[in-house]
């Protein structure tokens, strides 16, 4: 009967994730506007949500349906911009191997940036936690990511998207993946994959690349920088990682 | 600019592109559960994931907000250096948020 306290990690990651809740309010109603404006009906917009789940890529389909392009273009857009949830299932997947397969689909489901940028930054602080509790963290963040996302879309999708463009409530989500930058940058070699990674990021949006593919490549030419700078300079700055 | 397709389209795009999405989510997650061991060059190069994405994740929003890289007159750039700042000192992610949209707003509004 003791249900009503939180595992001590599902409270941890409630705290983590609070600010994060509060960058993606302004998302999520844009992405439930987006869809009524674009002509779809408030249960296909409501749906889109839930059955897709990734923000960038539903904003593009709607857009892209908006805009009568063909049914196939749409389809492909969405999945390359969501191209970059691999790169988040590899480096997540053994936190998860000790888990049921039916919470490796609750969890997959709900695998975003946020969910995954948190989680790995936490599983990597603390890496003796067990699997339990690194289930209970990374539910706690993403089911409240979850459930914000669609009530926001749901405010969206009924009322439009009323929060002032000018309070760039938006700017909190870079904010969270800055915060998660600093300690992530451990060594040497991790400095050079970040440096590569939010140069060729940069360059992708200066060049206005389309389909998030800046990301997707910044993501790729980072980690290979690493691993390139990790075989020239085999010290690591905290010596924590080599143990296995 | 209402879309003219109709519900079976749209249902049937939304469907596609989740069950495609789901997919993506869920590949690394089931196939590593399958194999004994994950490669050690695999785990070697997954430790510099978390540093290069997150770095292409914030960067682009603070260095090039409107599409084009902007150092004079960049707001955010100036408000992520604070941010970036306290993080390095507290590294607590709602403290570099208070810092980030304070100083954002700060040079947004109080300037």
């Amino acid at each position: 009967m003791s249900r009503s306290f939180l595992h001590p990690e599902a409270r941890r990651g409630l705290r983590d994730v609070a600010p994060i809740l509060l960058g993606i309010v302004p998302f999520g109603l844009v992405a439930g506007a987006a869809a009524i404006n674009a002509g779809l009906t408030p249960l296909q917009a409501a749906g889109l949500s839930v059955v897709v789940f990734a923000g960038a890529s539903q904003l593009a389909a709607i857009e892209l349906l908006g805009t009568n392009a063909e049914l196939l273009v749409i389809f492909v857009t969405g999945a390359v911009i969501n191209l970059r949830l691999l790169m988040y299932s590899a480096s997540i997947a053994p936190h998860f191997r000790p888990f049921r397969d039916r919470w490796k689909a609750v969890c997959s489901y709900v695998l975003t940036d946020q969910a995954y940028a948190l989680s790995v930054a936490r599983y990597t602080a603390d890496a003796d936690l067990d699997p339990a509790a690194r289930r209970q963290y990374y539910l706690a963040v993403g089911g409240s990511l979850w459930v914000v996302w669609q009530l926001c879309s749901l405010v969206g999708i009924v009322v439009g998207a009323r929060v002032p463009a000018s309070w760039g409530l938006e700017f909190a989500v870079p904010l969270v993946f800055l915060s998660l930058l600093v300690p992530a940058i451990s060594s040497w070699p991790k400095l050079v994959a970040a440096a590569v990674g939010g140069g060729v990021a940069v360059a992708g949006a200066a060049l206005a690349v389309p389909l998030n593919l800046g990301l997707i490549g910044g993501g790729l030419a980072g980690v290979a920088a690493g691993v390139l700078a990790d075989a020239r300079l085999p010290t690591d700055a905290t010596g924590s990682e080599g143990a296995h | 600019m209402p879309t003219e397709y109709g519900p079976a389209a749209v249902w049937g795009v939304a469907v596609a592109l989740g069950v495609a999405t789901f997919g993506l989510r869920a590949s690394f997650v089931y196939l590593f559960g399958r194999i004994e061991e994950v490669p050690d060059r695999a785990t070697n190069a997954l430790r510099f994931v978390p540093p290069a994405v997150f770095a292409a994740l914030a960067a682009p929003a603070i260095v090039a907000p409107g599409g084009t890289v902007a150092v004079v007159g960049n707001e955010r750039l100036l408000a992520g250096i604070v941010a970036a700042g306290v993080a390095w000192y507290v590294d607590d992610i709602l403290a570099t948020i208070v810092a980030g949209m304070a100083a954002l707003w700060l040079l947004r509004f109080g300037l």
